[in-house]
């Protein structure tokens, strides 16, 4: 009975007013063999047991709080600031539903189109749907995308082996119905090759190519002749970027890219082991009406103010049904919310110093770990807040040496890349001191004597 | 602007060069050399300081309609009361800070909450496996056709491409389905709203990939011959899929997988009432039976060592042999999974079946205050939510127009237009978690609104009236697509 605020006299009243003497005569149509089940589930508790339950289960955590952490590979630990938080928490926000009735829920509406330009002005696109709801989905949604507006005619899909090996999972299975010919998706492949290896493999069937910016190993490539090469073959391009670096690097934008999407997590998004994040998703004018989505644009009320709707509705599953091009309903509209307050409390100067503290704390701790014996930097190309590093021994023992050390370690590339046995992707952001940094090396150096 | 009235400027209008909002601690390692040729010469966002932008959020929530502010009957939406502990729970350090990448030994916590989720979600509706991977309901009913797609062409059966849809089905099945590359075909429903069992037999061929299935529909009504619709489905090779969106109705009372469902994905942002968060995230764990299993999401949460004595397990990731894939990054929506799993620790078996059974008493009620006054195309008991008709004879008032009153009333409407087969729907869903004074509120209002409608039609072709923003110019919204806000000049380069 925990949140149901109705007293049995009521309850008797109600059932008076229907017509039945017993709430199970409002069951008679479920199958009486299968009715009202008995189920094996531990005992009702109270709010505070409950809380002392979830107190138990979150204590069996080591957290990015508890242990130094370098872990990143598609989820960042940054700060966020206390704001963010407290405006989520605002029952007006939270719990309200999709904005479907918008003379009363200009507060969300509003909230969605400033995302919309905080989001498009940080890729330099010229247009962000609401929200997809992760970088993997994103990425998977762009060959929808693409694939509509070549009407199925094209049916090949080029995508680097750099971008992340979880949102080519992802794109795998979202496409395992389509008859496409995906290229590239080569986890064997040479990945010092940069982008004109994939432009290579570009050719007259290609709908779409997708890259990372920075890639999965944190290195950044302009990708403007990449972009030039594919849109001669009449290819459309598709750039996953990571919003921090966007705050100082050249926009995919600005590269001519048609599609950018990307892991908003990094926007004031907790980890919280995986989810809920926040998928962003941008585009040119020109593909907007095969854009997955929803889409919120401004208008004016009958009294004259300016307000906002959702927009182009007919191109999404309630009405355009089977021929829809996505089945996208519920997104993730508080993430977009976080992100958007995060980005309006950070501002273009905050904003770029985190992205600069993540640059510059990278490159020291690139300089250091490098000298140790044994270790080794495995790319060349510049890079943002990641790098590969080449360790002497397998991933996991030094992995299990760093956590002895109260170090969370990074990201063991063997796992997906063959030819990267014994390399740990490492990340950097403002989280982490210099005296973190010189730590690690601290106890990388033990690694190598020992 | 006018005076009088309320507009918020946006976050770009309030900005300010120069101001800041948050800093952080100077640089404490040396600089290194930018990738000069690579950086942006610009970056156009707002500048603003902490209170501004605070101010500017709180002027914006109170635009908003809420559960928290009020009556939310929107129609196979699920609006319930969102527990302010599950908040806190997902919360705490232990768990907003866990990286999903951490080594397992290092998580325990999290994988464990996790499998008992999976376990619970099982024992709830009869499944063998469930995996908490899909984002949303739309992505656990694409996971599910995926693995229906899957069975069928492991079993050597590749001509399977047709789905099954009755027209009382969620708006969101056709489209999960086209995405996949299935082809829909309609299944009518019959006079008691069931789903026409002629029509779905003389669709039964050896083509059937399955049939999709809301039970209780969005009429509100359980199916009364459930079992033949099955049966029939089965009985040509084809799969059942619940839409497991009006689970609401079910809990303790019936475990889909009794009556030979095969598949179905749950919405713990209805039923387990994590808050819907204006439009997401949701979070759609998918169920399968025995045979499925093989098919589902890689990875899903398993027992990699069985515990002794005092020694828990240890829980890690397991990857099910013939999985369809990922269908997304990490592990699922784990802060919604947390709130959904306390919100059914507090429950315990009885607690999930009052659930339903309130949900339903409070429906029956609201159908039983309504009849007569609105027209009901289907008269009988109903499930969690009914269907009526918003209009009147000789009047020109419609569906929306009562809706729109509602909001005057300071109740949030009905969901409208939907579902298409009844004219000018109005479907109402009033959740366990309203009292007796809140639906004779509402039940009062739209008697009244009936009464306007006849000696005051215009009242309600023009209302809202008393909320802070009136109807909307959408065809000027359409036609223009202003999709960005404004940038102040110096911004374009």
């Amino acid at each position: 009975m925990t949140y149901i605020p109705i007293s049995p006299t009521e309850r008797e009243a109600m059932l008076a007013a229907i017509g039945v003497k017993k709430v199970e005569d409002l069951f008679k149509d479920v199958p009486a063999k299968h009715r009202f089940p008995k189920l094996d589930l531990p005992p009702a508790l109270t709010e505070m047991e409950a809380a002392a339950s979830l107190e138990g289960w979150a204590s069996g955590n080591e957290t990015t709080r508890d242990l130094v952490s370098f872990l990143g590979a598609g989820a960042y630990n940054h700060y966020i600031p206390a704001a963010v938080d407290h405006i989520l928490r605002r029952g007006e926000f939270y719990t309200a539903y999709t904005p479907y009735q918008p003379e009363i829920s200009q507060g969300t509406l509003q909230a969605i189109f400033e995302y919309q330009s905080l989001v498009a002005a940080l890729t330099g696109m010229e247009v962000s749907n609401a929200s997809h709801y992760d970088g993997a989905t994103a990425v998977a949604e762009s060959v929808n995308l693409a694939y509509a507006n070549f009407r199925g005619k094209r049916t090949k899909v080029v995508i680097s082996p750099t971008v992340h090996p979880q949102y080519r999972a992802t794109l795998r299975t979202y496409t395992q119905g389509m008859g496409l010919e995906l290229a590239g998706d080569d986890s064997q492949a040479d990945l010092e090759a940069g982008p004109e290896a994939i432009a290579s493999l570009v050719d007259d069937n290609t709908a779409l190519v997708v890259v990372q910016y920075p890639d999965f190993f944190g290195r950044i490539h302009d990708y403007t002749q990449l972009v030039v090469t594919a849109h001669a073959r009449g290819a459309l391009v598709c750039v996953a970027a990571n919003p921090t670096a966007l705050a100082l690097l050249k926009t995919p934008g600005a590269m001519g890219a048609d599609i950018v999407v990307g892991e908003g997590q990094p926007l004031g998004i907790p980890l919280s082991f995986g989810g809920p994040y926040l998928g962003f998703f941008t585009t040119r004018k020109q593909y907007i009406h095969k854009m997955a989505g929803r889409l919120v644009g401004e208008t004016v009320d009958n009294r004259g103010q300016r307000a906002y709707v959702l927009t182009l509705t007919a191109r999404e599953q309630h009405i355009k049904r089977e021929r829809a091009t996505s089945n996208i309903c519920t997104n993730q509209g508080l993430m977009a919310l976080a992100s958007a307050v995060y980005l309006a409390l950070l501002g273009q100067a905050g904003l770029r110093q985190v992205a600069e503290l993540c640059y510059h704390k990278a490159h020291y701790a690139a300089e250091r770990l490098g000298k140790i014996p044994g270790f080794g930097l495995c790319f060349s190309s510049p890079y943002f807040h990641e790098f590969s590093l080449c360790c002497p021994r397998p991933v996991e023992e030094v992995n299990a040496h760093l956590l002895e050390h109260g170090i969370l370690g990074g990201y063991d590339l063997g796992r997906d890349y063959p030819a990267l046995k014994d390399h740990m992707l490492l990340a950097f952001t403002e989280m982490n001191s210099r005296d973190e940094i010189d730590y690690l090396v601290e106890v990388l150096s033990e690694v190598s004597h020992d | 602007m006018t005076e009088g009235q309320i507009v918020e400027p946006t976050l770009f209008e309030l900005s300010s060069a120069g101001r800041r909002g948050v800093t952080f601690p100077d640089l404490d390692v040396p600089r290194a050399g930018l990738p000069e040729s690579l950086l942006r010469p610009d970056l156009p966002l707002p500048e603003l300081g902490e209170v501004d932008v605070v101010r500017h959020y709180m002027r914006l929530s109170k635009f908003n309609y809420s559960v928290d502010g009020g009556f939310y009957p929107l129609g196979s939406c699920t609006m319930k009361y969102n527990p302010k502990v599950n908040e806190d729970a997902a919360r705490l350090p232990g768990f907003a800070f866990v990286h999903p990448l951490q080594p397992i030994e290092t998580a325990q916590g999290a994988l464990g909450l996790m499998f008992e989720m999976q376990e619970w979600l099982k024992e709830i509706s009869g499944f063998s496996a469930v995996t908490l991977q899909p984002a949303a309901g739309a992505h656990g009913e694409l996971t599910g056709v995926l693995i229906m797609r899957a069975y069928h062409q492991s079993s050597g059966d590749a001509k399977r491409v047709k789905m099954l849809i009755p027209d009382s089905a969620h708006g969101t099945n056709p489209a999960s389905s086209g995405v996949v590359g299935m082809q829909i075909a309609q299944i009518p429903s019959d006079e008691r709203g069931n789903v026409d069992l002629a029509a779905l037999k003389a669709q039964c061929d050896e083509t059937v990939a399955g049939l999709m299935l809301t039970n209780p529909n969005t009429l509100g009504l359980f199916d009364e011959n459930l079992e033949e619709v099955i049966k029939a489905v089965h009985a040509c090779g084809g799969l059942v899929y619940g839409d497991g969106a009006n689970l609401n109705a079910l809990l303790g009372v019936l475990r889909p997988s009794d009556v030979g469902i095969d598949v179905m994905h749950f919405n713990l942002h209805k039923t387990f009432s994590t808050p819907h968060g204006g439009g997401g995230p949701g979070s759609g764990p998918v169920g399968v039976a025995a045979h499925l299993a093989d098919f589902l999401p890689t990875p899903l949460i398993g027992i990699i060592e069985a515990g002794q004595g005092d020694t828990p397990p240890l829980y890690g990731y397991v990857t099910p042999k013939k999985t369809i894939g990922r269908v997304k990054a990490f592990h699922g929506h784990f802060g919604m999974i947390i709130r959904a799993y306390t919100y059914i620790a507090m429950h315990g078996p009885d607690g999930l079946r009052a659930i339903s059974e309130y949900a339903v008493l409070n429906a029956n009620y609201l159908r039983a205050r309504l009849n007569k006054t609105y027209h009901l195309p289907h008269d009988r008991i109903c499930m969690h939510e009914f269907v009526a008709e918003g209009r009147f004879e000789g009047s020109d008032v419609r569906a929306l127009d009562i809706a729109k009153r509602l909001m005057d009333y300071n109740f949030h409407p009905p969901t409208n237009y939907f579902p298409l087969i009844v004219h000018e729907a109005l479907m109402i869903e009033p959740t366990e978690t309203e009292n007796k004074d809140t639906l004779d509120r509402f039940a009062d209002v739209m008697i009244q609104i009936a009464q306007e409608a006849r000696t005051d039609p215009d009242l309600l072709h023009n209302a809202p009236h008393n909320t802070p923003f009136g109807r909307m110019d959408e065809v000027k919204a359409a036609r223009e697509l202003v999709l960005c806000c404004w940038l102040p000049e110096d911004y374009e380069k």
